[in-house]
């Protein structure tokens, strides 16, 4: 088992002697409901990581999603699933469009993706005058907010829960058993091998970051659910994906990385500031200890890597 | 002794960015007497868009040693909050500890480029990630000290922000001189050759006998000392520093733009301290003009973005290579 | 051996995390707490304003008046403003008030904005500039922190006549400084209410929304004031960044630790809606509150039947900063070198007139804008 899934359950048994309520399905719902956004992004970050690249842009786009639904929607539930379905078009578009900068262009990732993160966070703000306007209705919120309720076994299921487990499959599958993914893995790896031996390197780096994009907006959906249209909803959610993607053992600039691993380094991000929360540390030490342990995280990788 | 280059820097001439630098000038001027109100070409407005220029310009040249070496530093912007914060906190408003403060964050600021470039020559840790991690830390412990305004400079320490020398305001002087320091560092020195070569290929730098460790050190030890200059700087202009400052003027992101847009490669190997002063201008140009055209703050984030695209692309589209 | 290895690790971390908090924050004293501004606003808020009943935005408390007949000026005129940023709704209504009743006064023939996105170091270059253009008949500023700015502003009334609003400045250049009462008084309304509702030993939760600003720190100032001389248990202050997601997240947490919170004490209504479903999420019942005039604060208490109180911190005062310049301009005496303006609370018995359900959720009831120009689609309503 890879350490991230020995630490995760270290800090969940450790919250449940702070907190019993936390080892109970109710309590395990609802802190997987709140790591939800969090975890998807990730899945959605690693496929650009493992191809070699960054995707800094999800941010400000998870900020975009959320604005424009609440002015798109303009109060009116009716508008909710094409409202919806636009946000999706949206990502894949940014996605697209990063990818192929990128890939054609020559432009890094990294600066390709600040780019568009100085761009979407500015063109969400021109769209509504810089301060959350409208609302979102009841039927857009309830993927972040409300529960399946009689369910066999569990009684009550987070939507979000449903979606984060449905996003970890798809994800999975597509990272460890297609044949893109295997490309995408290559391409990190090596990108002139990859390309000398016929992988449509633009083709595959293009589908990461529209898989990237497509999280945030995934995310996106379920923040706006969860509390509502804010500016500043999406502010350094990128460099958390980054830093749970890492965690869970991804190797920065490719090649290396694994889904069920991000995941579990998203949820250990979110174990920890719970568990940091219990004990009573002030939010700017838990940042600080945030630091400590990415920076712990990947010294111990590459540590570990020259060992053997 | 002759240290083995594989790449000498090219000397003559100056950077491309500088076209771009002075299109946006032109253009700036241009948009502004069509559309916008007032002269664009006034020696307040000139000196105006020098002086917005200072707070990022002495963070970015020290941005483009570390970028240069094929690293990053994503903690400057919270080592600009620890500086600003650690000045005022120490001078207390008394002239006296001037001397004191400066001693201080200076040696802050050396202790943190030392561990930054430690951790990631000797850990083996991506810099992205390394400063990162040591950027949250130092913030995480500076604003669980401080929640506010701290102190006071000096009033004679606020000459560095708001003096003049005839008529050149001394931020700008000492803008100039950090970019010349810079610049002679970095063409001029051995060392400055030897980082070339590190952020070229670090592998063949290696094995034709450099230390590369060493200059990689010694390149995230200059970035942080910039990002203590521009801290200063902010103290002395703000009159007092606050856990914030740094991180409100996204000092971290804002830096690495101008690098890159002033043609430094983002891989290493390529580029200047002085392509980043273009890449500087042309933002502060950017302000000035949005200010004089009256669109406001929201539309300017928009095309800036597209700018730092569409101005590494200029650089890059040529290229046969894989970039991830 | 690899877990063996992470045994050990996660061991040492646990002693070292149960240790670390203890060492941290210590309690300080308030740079921003002034007995004597306390009773001073405390007083205010029994006062009754001079002016025009029906335009409180041109109403004064306790006025002392200053002559401005040096600095009549022939119209039209161009009015300069410094804004801080237009970072949250409040700002975003205020703004759009100001160039409503900047379009609706045919004298001003020309209004420059310059918007610092919200960072000291560019308001002051903003300035600056504004100075510089030579442009300018009068410069009004919204500051962003007070004491960064004040050496901006002197420098600029020493050129032009400045009028300050919202945050202050520590100076006397300008000609006056706008305001409602302030934020002692806003702050010990809620407290006083909360300590009123609640017995003994009530868990009562402090949100606000950044450290470092007068407008805010005062509100907290005199509202741990009065905590303490209560026998309230306040379980946490926290930051939300006027973030509704930080809010929420944090009210949730603290549920999670502590089970029922008794009332929420909040410094802005920003972010008052999500953290109330913070508790109807968990499925807990909804506390004492207190909030601001934003819509959808004032629709949830209302229709849920909640109790709550709302001071305001008028956005109408925006307004007030406009025609406070042409009656400069004009050479009127002006209220100076304090404006204060009047600052009504919103109760469970006033709510009813201050619902507003043709305007958008996060506008405010008291933007004194129903009579200019565009109204109410320019403010998003229907």
């Amino acid at each position: 088992m890879p350490p991230i899934f020995v630490v995760l359950l270290v800090i969940c048994v450790w919250i449940s002697f702070l907190n019993p309520r936390f080892a109970t399905v109710p309590g395990i719902m609802s802190f997987l409901m709140r790591a939800a956004p969090a975890a998807i992004l990730a899945a959605g970050q690693l496929f650009v990581i493992v191809s070699g690249g960054f995707d800094l842009s999800v941010g400000s786009l998870i900020t975009l999603v959320v604005l424009g639904s609440s002015m798109l929607i303009g109060g009116d539930p009716a508008n909710t699933p094409w409202v919806i379905a636009v946000m999706f078009l949206i990502g894949i578009a940014v996605g697209v469009f990063n990818g192929a900068v990128t890939s054609w262009l020559k432009v890094p990732s990294f600066i390709t993706t600040l780019g568009m993160l100085v761009t979407l966070k500015g063109f969400a703000l021109l769209w509504t005058g810089g301060a959350p306007r409208g609302a979102l209705p009841n039927n857009f919120r309830v993927f972040g907010r409300n529960r399946l309720s009689g369910v066999p076994l569990l009684d009550e299921v987070p939507y979000a829960v449903i979606i984060l487990l449905v996003v970890a499959v798809v994800a999975t599958y597509l990272l460890h058993r297609t044949g893109w993914g295997k490309q995408l893995i290559a391409l990190g790896d090596n990108p002139r091998a990859a390309r000398l031996s016929g992988v449509p390197t633009a083709k595959v780096r293009i589908l990461a970051f529209v898989a990237s994009a497509t999280s945030a907006v995934i995310a996106g959906i379920l923040l706006g659910g969860f509390s509502g249209v804010s500016t500043n909803v999406g502010d350094g959610q990128e460099l958390g994906a980054i830093s749970a993607a890492v965690l869970g053992g991804a190797k920065l600039l490719g090649g290396r990385g694994t889904m069920p691993g991000a995941i579990a380094g998203a949820l250990t991000l979110q174990a920890l500031f719970t568990l940091l929360n219990l004990l009573g540390w002030p939010k700017p030490l838990r940042d600080g200890l945030q630091g400590v342990i990415i920076i712990g995280a990947v010294a111990y990788t590459a540590w570990r890597e020259r060992r053997s | 002794m002759s240290a083995p280059v594989n790449r000498k820097p090219k000397r003559a001439g100056l950077p491309p960015a500088f076209l771009f630098l002075a299109g946006a000038f032109v253009g700036a001027w241009v948009l502004v007497s069509l559309f916008g109100r007032g002269q664009f070409l006034t020696a307040a407005n000139i000196t105006n868009i020098f002086v917005r220029s200072v707070a990022l310009g002495m963070v970015a040249v020290g941005q483009s040693f570390a970028i240069l070496g094929g690293s990053i530093d994503l903690s400057v912007a919270h080592l600009i909050s620890v500086t600003a914060v650690m000045t005022s906190f120490i001078m207390q408003g008394d002239p006296a500890n001037i001397a004191r403060a400066i001693a201080v964050v200076v040696a802050i600021g050396l202790g943190v480029g030392l561990l930054n470039g430690l951790i990631i020559t000797k850990l083996r840790v991506n810099s992205l990630i390394a400063t990162l991690g040591t950027g949250l830390f130092m913030q995480g412990l500076l604003s669980t000290s401080f929640q506010n305004f701290a102190g006071a400079v000096a009033p004679e320490f606020e000459v560095l922000a708001y003096g003049t020398w005839g008529p050149v305001p001394i931020p700008v002087v000492m803008l100039a001189v950090v970019v010349a320091l810079g610049a002679l560092v970095m063409h001029r020195t051995r060392f400055g050759a030897h980082l070339y070569a590190v952020g070229g290929n670090a592998e063949v730098a290696r094995l034709s006998g450099l230390r590369t460790d060493r200059v990689l050190i010694v390149a995230h030890v200059i970035t942080s000392f910039s990002a203590v200059l521009t801290g200063l700087f902010i103290a002395a202009r703000l009159g007092a520093g606050a856990p914030w400052v740094g991180q409100d003027g996204v000092y971290d992101l804002e830096s690495i733009a101008a690098v890159v847009v002033g043609g430094t490669a983002l891989a290493g190997g390529r580029g200047g301290v002085l392509g980043t002063l273009a890449g500087v201008l042309i933002f502060s140009i950017m302000d000035a003009m949005f200010n004089q055209l009256g669109t406001g703050a929201f539309l300017k984030q928009v095309f800036r973005g597209f700018i730092i695209i569409a101005a590494v692309a200029s650089y890059s589209f040529r290229s046969k290579e894989e970039v991830g | 051996m690899q877990r063996k290895e992470m045994v050990a690790l996660v061991l040492a971390a646990a002693l070292l995390l149960s240790a670390m908090p203890q060492a941290g924050v210590a309690q300080r004293v308030s740079e921003f707490w002034d007995p004597d501004e306390f009773a001073r606003q405390m007083a205010l808020l029994e006062m009754e304003p001079v002016g025009p009943p029906d335009k409180p935005w041109l109403q004064a408390l306790d006025p002392t008046w200053v002559d401005t007949s040096k600095y009549k000026k022939d119209p039209p005129w161009t009015i300069c403003f410094s804004n801080a940023g237009l970072f949250n709704p409040w700002r975003v209504v205020g703004f759009t008030t100001m160039q409503a009743a900047v379009e609706a006064n045919p004298l001003i023939k020309e209004f420059i904005v310059l918007d610092a996105e919200g960072r000291d170091e560019k308001q002051i270059a903003d300035i600056a500039d504004l100075v510089a253009s030579g442009e300018c008949d009068l410069l009004i500023v919204s500051p962003m922190t007070t004491a960064a700015l004040t050496p901006a502003v002197e420098r600029a009334a020493q050129q032009l006549p400045v009028i300050v609003f919202d945050r202050g400045v520590n100076t006397r250049a300008p000609i006056t400084f706008i305001s409602p009462i302030g934020g002692y008084a806003f702050g010990a309304q809620g407290a006083r209410f909360i300590a009123e509702q609640l017995p003994n030993g009530g868990k009562v939760l402090a949100l606000r929304i950044s450290p470092g600003v007068d407008v805010l720190e005062t509100r907290w100032a005199a509202a741990e004031r009065i905590f303490a001389e209560t026998n309230l248990d306040i379980i946490g202050v926290e930051f939300t960044n006027d973030d509704r997601a930080v809010a929420k997240s944090i009210v949730t947490d603290y549920l999670l630790r502590y089970g029922q919170i008794d009332a929420v004490w909040m410094d802005a209504g920003a972010t008052t809606v999500a953290v109330l479903e913070a508790f109807e999420d968990l499925g807990y019942e909804i506390p004492i509150f207190t909030g601001e005039d934003q819509q959808d604060v004032l629709v949830k208490w209302y229709e849920e039947g909640l109790t709550g109180i709302a001071p305001t911190y008028p956005t109408f005062q925006w307004r007030t900063a406009v025609e406070a310049a042409v009656m400069v301009l004009s050479g009127q005496p002006i209220p100076g070198p304090e404006w204060k303006l009047p600052q009504p609370t919103i109760t469970n018995e006033t709510l009813a007139q201050y619902l507003q359900y043709n305007m958008p959720p996060q506008h405010y009831a008291l933007c004194g804008c129903e009579d200019l120009p565009g109204y109410p689609q320019r403010w998003g309503g229907r």
